[in-house]
């Protein structure tokens, strides 16, 4: 163990203190939560949230991919096909993957983490949720306001976003707000990383999940204003006329997807990062080794975050930019490959000669290096301008987001609820049924994106309502996958949900954890820590169990 | 268990001045990226129609808006001597500073709306016929100033709520000599909103 003062270990709630589900009630019923400044029971709250608007866009994207499991209208019309791939992105983007891992799981573990009893700014924590569900409610309200929703796609290109007459505005709106909310989050995590490490945790001896999240903030408070700034400009033009980027105003449209991507570039990056420090908490507590490297991995964090906001205009080389500056973002492409490559060596460098034990959180974890590694290269592909020129706007760039995204940060989501699900709640899911539902998702996560690979390089353009009669088999095959997808997420999160219920009790170390949220009873205490821990170790410190002590209880 | 239970729910109240002071800070780079998202565009249009902005700039008085300027320097420094004084003890002294920074930032709104009213007049509105009779680069010009400016305009309001809770709070001993970080940090805020107003300043009166 790295902490030393601690007294107790052990099931539940123990000793003095309630767990944090059962803690001293301010208010009633729901308002015990919606209320609290609890840093768990706000991750809680924006689990729940976020895996009600996940159902809302998986949803959206069974629907497209049935309507393109053949050629011409199957279900839908083209508009109304338009309408849903930008829910389906904005939903999933700003509602889902963006808040995914730091708003729950960085709410949840971060204080815990590092030994604090909560973050900085307990209140502004749970405004940034209120802000989070206000956001997600005027994205959904666009669906039924006369004019129906967006259709401009989720990156609202100027100059059609000022003329379409559906409602741009709530969207563009929500995006504003969820940033808002974002912000919030990473400026508090910061100053919680800066400020509430316990006596011992010197930077190096965080955690690394803490290092990323650490990284995520930086990106969440430096870029997202930027695009607030240019979604805000957009929705005063269409509502006063005012000319900024439209060019029949003497406006300058590649401006607008400059300054756009100057965020929702590096905001991929928000959304990889803390999956990757997930993926660094699984992969040594699951093969029983220190992480390899782990000065590499905590700075490859912040390299990433660097790096990844200087990246953006690759994803406008076909609109027009000059030469040096086309090649100086591919240049600069390439080198983001240097530290994520980083990561994906030290943590198969960890597997190596580890005593690897396959349950289900490392089940998703290897996934997620297998997926974010195909992701990764295709990324590659596209960082080259030649080759950038000919698949640009196709499916394969469909297939490459995805696999980074879904592939990797979902499965990544995945991950850490079956790694933590039994500290959130204690209570243990059956291992068994998970890892089926793991083999449906891995299986249909490839059927349904590995042809659109395919597809694209051969041609078929990205966001179409129709295609040409030989992209048929291959619409197929992706469709089908999507349905053995959405078997495994129901099954997944069938059993998760009666784990809650009927779950065996866990224990407070089911996995055999060294980090300092294993030390402490599951579910966790209202203050998480009876002492607040003084560290002395390293984080993955597995020397005991190369002595032949299991440290499971 | 109902002693412990009291223990527990006041626990999580606990001070930290300095991780106050390291939000306030983050918050206002956020705010600087904010303005300078706008700032970029600025530059990008003003380098494409350079002359358009320079002729368009003549519409505005450089009068009205150097006197907006002392207005909101003044008001900074008002607004710091208030923190000041209340650091030294003087209550009174600090509230009277406060007030007089309050005072500021309406004569500077006051002093906005007769300017935006004034174009309004001339018909120099987003939308209007006389501004879309003229020249690309003069409708970005004055796109780019309304809406620069308006935005200013809100935060100088956001920052007259948030002085007028400090106000509140330093009348009703909430905010005192031992602990005044939140007087600091609204006084941080309100230089934000003075710096930002020194450069749109030049960038719209003072081009030629």
């Amino acid at each position: 163990m790295s902490a030393t003062t601690l007294s107790h270990g052990g099931n539940g709630s123990n000793g003095n203190h309630l767990d944090y589900l059962h803690s001293p009630k301010k208010y009633k019923g729901i308002f015990n939560w919606i209320f609290s400044t609890d840093h768990k029971k706000i991750g809680i709250l924006y689990l729940i949230s976020m895996l009600t608007f996940f159902s809302v866009g998986v949803i959206f994207g069974f629907l497209m991919r049935l309507e393109l499991i053949a050629p011409g209208k199957t279900i839908m019309d083209p508009q109304t096909y338009n309408q849903i791939f930008t829910l389906h992105g904005v939903i999933m983007i700003f509602l889902f993957i963006i808040p995914g891992l730091p708003a729950v799981f960085g709410n949840f573990f971060l204080p815990i983490m590092i030994g604090a009893k909560d973050v900085a700014f307990p209140r502004l924590n749970l405004l940034s949720w209120w802000l989070f569900v206000i956001g997600g409610f005027v994205a959904l309200i666009s669906l039924f306001l006369p004019g129906g929703p967006a259709d401009t796609g989720w990156t609202f290109y100027i100059p059609y976003s000022v003329r379409t007459t559906t409602n741009v505005i709530p969207a563009l709106m929500a995006a504003f707000i969820l940033g808002f909310s974002s912000i919030l989050t990473g400026l508090n995590f910061i100053t919680t990383i800066h400020r509430l490490r316990a006596p011992g945790m010197s930077w190096f001896k965080m955690p690394l999940f803490v290092w990323s999240l650490y990284a995520t903030g930086w990106v969440q408070i430096l870029a997202t204003p930027v695009v607030g700034i240019t979604l805000l400009l957009v929705a005063i033009e269409r509502l006063f006329g005012v000319g900024i980027f439209d060019p029949a105003l003497g406006g300058d449209p590649i401006l607008y997807q400059h300054l756009f991507w100057i965020y929702s570039h590096p905001a991929v990056y928000i959304m990889i990062l803390p999956a990757m420090g997930v993926i660094s908490e699984i992969i040594p507590v699951f093969s029983r080794r220190t992480i390899f490297g782990y000065k590499f991995i905590a700075f490859s964090s912040m390299a990433i975050a660097l790096f990844g906001s200087l990246v953006w205009a690759h994803h406008m080389f076909t609109v027009g930019m000059s030469g040096t500056a086309m090649w100086l973002f591919s240049l600069l492409t390439f080198l983001v490959a240097i530290p994520s490559a980083i990561k994906v060596f030290n943590w198969v460098a960890t597997l190596y000669k580890g005593s690897i034990e396959l349950e289900p959180p490392m089940l998703f974890a290897l996934a997620f290096i297998f997926n974010f590694t195909i992701g990764g290269f295709t990324g590659l592909m596209q960082g080259a301008l030649a080759l950038n020129i000919h698949i640009h706007d196709t499916y394969f760039i469909v297939g490459h987001f995805h696999y980074v995204m879904f592939g990797g940060t979902g499965f990544g989501i995945f991950a850490a609820l079956h790694h933590w699900f039994p500290k959130m709640f204690g209570r243990m899911y059956n291992k068994k049924v998970a890892k089926i539902a793991w083999l449906f998702l891995f299986i249909g996560f490839q059927l349904l994106y590995f042809p659109m690979f395919v597809m694209g390089y051969l041609g078929m353009p990205r966001r179409y309502y129709d295609y040409l009669p030989q992209f048929h088999p291959y619409n197929f095959i992706s469709t089908v996958g999507s349905w053995i997808l959405i078997t495994g997420l129901i099954i997944m999160f069938t059993n998760l949900i009666v784990a809650l219920r009927k779950g065996e009790k866990a224990s407070a170390n089911p996995w055999g954890g060294v980090t300092l949220e294993w030390t402490i009873p599951s579910p966790p205490t209202h203050e998480n820590f009876e002492h607040i821990p003084v560290i002395e170790k390293e984080p993955y410190d597995y020397s005991h169990y190369e002595l032949g002590e299991e440290v499971k209880n | 268990m109902n002693q412990i239970a009291e223990a527990t729910v006041n626990t999580h109240v606990h001070r930290d001045d300095v991780g106050a002071k390291i939000g306030m800070w983050l918050f206002l780079f956020t705010e600087l990226i904010l303005f300078g998202g706008m700032f970029l565009a600025y530059a990008v249009y003003r380098f494409t129609y350079r002359d358009f902005f320079a002729l368009a700039s003549k519409e505005l008085d450089v009068f009205v808006g150097l006197i907006n300027t002392l207005v909101l320097l003044t008001s900074s420094l008002t607004m710091a001597m208030s923190i000041t004084a209340l650091r030294k003890g003087d209550k009174k002294l600090s509230l009277f500073f406060l007030s007089t920074t309050i005072f500021f930032a309406f004569l500077f709104l006051v002093n906005k709306y007769f300017e935006w009213s004034a174009k309004f007049e001339h018909g120099l509105f987003p939308g209007s016929n006389e501004l879309l009779s003229l020249p690309r680069g003069e409708i970005i010009y004055f796109g780019l100033y309304y809406v620069m400016t308006g935005l200013h305009a809100l935060h100088v309001i956001i920052g007259i709520v948030i002085l007028v809770f400090m106000f509140v709070f330093v009348l009703k001993d909430k905010v005192n000599q031992d602990y005044y970080i939140m007087l600091e940090n609204s006084g941080l805020y309100w230089h934000l909103v003075d710096i930002i107003w020194i450069f749109l300043f030049p960038l719209f009166y003072l081009i030629h």
